[in-house]
């Protein structure tokens, strides 16, 4: 067991945890935010996926130690209000049916609209293809990132 | 997100405690569901309710606040937009003003909550339209004796009541306590689905704004002081009882608190494993892989993929239990001028939904209460029920927002071990399984092998047989009759074709097996809808017509021949191009009918492509044509992946897919363009939810026949290799 600070959507969260805890469960269980999701365990699914230091990664595949000190942002921390242009497209796209996988889609697709802000349709496929949806929302998602896009080059922000 | 609600003996102090409403409230409901009669509506508070059950869908507080009971699952169909939508209609009020709850467990009190067979609104909306008229003309009752004026002049609109001469105007709130001493009224008339201003319309999703900022609560999110948490080393085949636990390293890890032997109620066989208990979730995982189990599993069968369907091919071709027959098929079949005899094998498949299983429970001596991902609350209340010896009243079931369902989280096992780890640790805890658990446990989509033949005389089939070989899911019970037919062996299969094959035969032969079987998204017709839909198209083909075409001379009713012609326009199916592959198939289950064409070409690298798809749904009366638009398109996700990606395999009596690197599932980019077109018309309402599903894998298996004269039977296949 360590003491641990994880900085987690700009707040210092102090936990006492093995240091091969997994990230995911050290942000669900120990700093509570339930919005990350388990889905797989070994990196398959992108459920789980939160930002590092802007990157995306699978936070079930990553031992808490390896993050300590650094900016985590989960989807809790885009906006609680939904003004993120992603959730904004999400919620005109009705993109969500059971929703279990939307917090890591919509992590994916923020990290892939910071990077590409006008994407086709391939380099959605490569950003995307990581993340299972059991419910079949895949078309909508597509629809929601380019509509995301299009809210973002009009507000002339990228988060 | 409030649980549940009002339930034991009602009393207003407490639904309005429980509920959030203020003050005096006017509070619908139906009597308890009786069989033969038509549910009556109840005022609880104008009547002497001691004693009732009310079954309650709406209330309204002096603030005008207006409280849903949904009470059936949410799992990504859409219930919790689609039962308040329904009550907008006719209550006159804006659907983003309501305040929906999820109603716990209680059969008395609901009828049937089981979320399963795309029942929730073909199995309320009319009395969920009956129970809202009646609020509205009570709330203009109440404002026409304040007003003193004629009811004539007053109607209902966005929460108020209008007295159209002056202009006055009475918000729902401060007609609701003079309308709570009113009774309800004897009939009331429902509008004409042409008058409908929220039905119909493709409204956005009350839940979706909650699923995008990470605050939705599904049951593994669920958490309670002084929670325990718990995983379950289950025997690896699907029966074993427990020889020796040696937890002497597992008892090292810092937060194990307990580990101790567990039971799981499958279909009432108790299969048993060994939970490990912890004061937090990745410790009781590491506690697991620390520990050693012995498992005796000697005593039942090894099954292995390739055993189970040699046996059931074997069997196809033996005796059958009958179950639906006309005229003489075997005659006919003999006299017929043209003779065809085909096999299709649909392989077990996992649930697999994103949110693995898990489950709340804290028992104590005099009560249960249960918080989880949760498809049916009133069957997981009287098991627990009778399980732990309580009354019914002392177990209490909610349901939190479900990540994914599809059949298996109706099933009670995961509740019932829940229960039983927490009445024996004497505290809260939650059961998580991990995806390998989720996986490999099952219950599974049972695997199906189908012998179908049949007849043809002048161009048109004149015998149809089939005989399904596979596990009846209604078998599984120690004791259960194996003699009985299982009358889903016609699921999927459109009602006209009983009237236009003259002579027919359906029947099954069960496998007896130790694997479970479960409901799976659409059910038997998810695999029948494979046989009956490839076995008719190469009938037609063997008759040298047209496949859509062949079809529509077999479905001479209006609604079937509607069906068609929007699904030739859609797809521009006269207009098909050479080196296209264009494939049909329609299906009908839950009441509702759907047809999909699928459109195949080969890429520049020679392999075959899905370029579009294009379904239309006939689910007669309906609420939303967004979700319904959703759920077929999910539907044919999950269609595509059961046919071109994923199966469970079985070696030795172990599952061998464990997780998504072995079990794939289809991604964003193997997605072809899919286009919906829901029918308008004045049927009864039908599912949605499942529907979709079953036609696409054999309009996608035609549409490879017509590119490539190559006739797939046999599921999965990879759509690489064709």
């Amino acid at each position: 067991m360590a003491a641990l600070t994880l900085k987690i959507n700009n707040k210092a969260y102090t936990i006492e945890a093995d240091p091969k805890m997994p990230l995911l469960w050290a942000i669900r269980d120990l700093a509570g935010l339930t919005g990350t999701k388990y889905g797989c365990g070994i990196a398959q699914c992108g459920a789980c996926t939160v930002h590092l230091e802007g990157t995306p990664i699978r936070s079930c595949s990553v031992p808490v130690s390896a993050a300590a000190n650094k900016n985590i942002t989960t989807i809790e921390g885009l906006s609680s209000d939904n003004s993120h242009p992603v959730q904004q497209a999400w919620i005109s796209e009705q993109v969500p049916q059971c929703g279990y996988c939307q917090s890591g889609q919509i992590m994916a697709a923020t990290a892939l609209l910071k990077k590409t802000p006008n994407p086709n349709d391939k380099d959605i496929d490569a950003a995307m293809q990581g993340h299972i949806c059991r419910c079949g929302t895949y078309p909508r998602i597509r629809k929601a990132i380019k509509t995301a896009s299009m809210l973002m080059a009009q507000k002339g922000q990228v988060k | 997100m409030i649980m549940d609600t009002i339930s034991k003996n009602i009393s207003r102090r407490n639904f309005i405690k429980l509920s959030g409403l203020t003050g005096a409230a006017l509070t619908l409901g139906f009597s308890p569901p009786t069989n033969g009669k038509e549910a009556e509506i109840i005022n609880p508070f104008a009547t002497d309710s001691s004693g009732i059950e009310l079954n309650a869908w709406i209330s309204i507080d002096t603030t005008g606040k207006v409280t849903i009971t949904n009470h059936r699952a949410e799992m990504g169909q859409g219930s919790y937009q689609a039962v308040p939508q329904i009550i907008a209609e006719e209550l006159e009020i804006d659907l983003n003003q309501v305040n929906i709850i999820f109603g716990a467990g209680n059969n008395k009190k609901y009828g049937s909550q089981i979320t399963g067979g795309s029942s929730t609104v073909r199995g309320s909306y009319k009395n969920l339209l009956r129970l809202s008229a009646s609020a509205r003309e009570m709330l203009i009752e109440a404002a026409v004796k304040k007003w003193n004026v004629s009811k004539s002049e007053c109607y209902a609109e966005n929460g108020k009541v209008i007295h159209k001469p002056s202009g006055k105007k009475y918000g729902y709130g401060e007609l609701v306590e003079a309308a709570s001493k009113l009774e309800p009224p004897k009939n009331v008339v429902l509008k004409n689905p042409k008058e409908y201003k929220v039905l119909r319309k493709p409204l956005p999703r009350q839940d979706n704004p909650q699923k995008v900022n990470g605050k939705a609560i599904f049951g593994i999110d669920f958490k309670l002081p002084g929670m325990m948490y718990a995983v379950v080393e289950r025997s690896p085949r699907f029966e074993g009882k427990v020889k020796s636990i040696n937890d002497a390293e597992t008892k090292k890890i810092p937060g194990v608190k307990y580990v101790l032997k567990v039971n799981r109620d499958v279909f009432n066989n108790m299969r048993e494993g060994v939970a490990v208990v912890a004061d937090n979730l990745w410790a009781a995982m590491q506690g697991r892989k620390a520990l050693k189990v012995e498992w005796d599993d000697s005593a039942f069968p090894h099954h292995s993929t390739e055993q189970l369907y040699s046996t059931l091919r074997e069997m196809s071709k033996g005796e059958i239990i009958s179950y639906r027959t006309k005229g003489n098929f075997s005659a006919a079949f003999e006299n017929a001028e043209k003779k065809m005899e085909a096999f299709y094998e649909t392989p077990y498949e996992s649930h697999s939904c994103m949110e693995p299983l898990n489950c709340t429970a804290h028992v104590t001596d005099d009560q249960c209460e249960i918080w989880g991902p949760i498809q049916a609350p009133d069957w997981i209340q009287s098991n627990l029920s009778a399980h732990l010896k309580l009354p019914m009243e002392k177990v209490t079931v909610n349901m939190t927002f479900l990540g994914g369902g599809f059949g298996r989280k109706a099933f009670t096992d995961y509740p019932y071990e829940a229960a039983m780890i927490s009445k024996e640790i004497k505290a809260p805890v939650q059961v998580v399984w991990t995806r390998e658990d989720d996986m490999t446990v099952g219950p599974f989509r049972p695997g199906m092998v189908y012998r179908c033949k049949a007849g043809l005389n002048n161009g048109k089939i004149s015998a149809f047989e089939t005989k399904m070989a596979g596990q009846n899911m209604g078998q599984q019970e120690p004791g259960a009759d194996k003699k009985g037919y299982n009358d889903s062996v016609t699921e999927g299969l459109l009602e006209p074709y009983f009237n236009s094959f003259p002579h027919h035969s359906f029947g099954d032969a069960p496998l007896d097996s130790p694997i479970p079987v479960m409901w799976w998204r659409s059910v038997y017709a998810s695999t029948n809808g494979f046989a009956y839909e490839s076995f008719i198209d190469e009938l037609a083909n063997e008759a040298g017509k047209d496949p859509l075409e062949f079809r529509k001379q077999h479905l001479w009713e209006e609604r079937y021949q509607h069906l068609i012609d929007k699904l030739e326009e859609v797809s521009g199916w006269k207009s098909r191009k050479k080196n296209e592959g264009f494939g049909v198939a329609i299906t009908e289950c839950f009441s509702s009918i759907v047809g999909e064409v699928v459109k195949v070409s080969k890429g520049i690298n020679g392999k075959v492509k899905i370029d579009k798809v294009w379904a239309v749904m006939d689910c007669g009366w309906y609420v939303n044509p967004d979700i319904i638009k959703a759920q077929v398109e999910g539907s044919i996700v999950m269609a595509l992946g059961a046919a071109t990606k994923h199966a469970t395999h079985f070696t030795d009596g172990l599952a061998v897919e464990k997780n998504f690197n072995t079990y794939l599932m289809p991604r964003i980019n193997e997605i072809p363009e899919i286009e919906v077109h829901v029918m308008e018309n004045e049927e009864k309402a039908g599912g949605v939810g499942e529907p979709g599903l079953p036609p696409f894998t054999p309009a996608l298996t035609n549409a490879i026949f017509d590119l490539t004269g190559k006739r797939i039977r046999v599921l999965p296949f990879n759509l690489d290799e064709v």
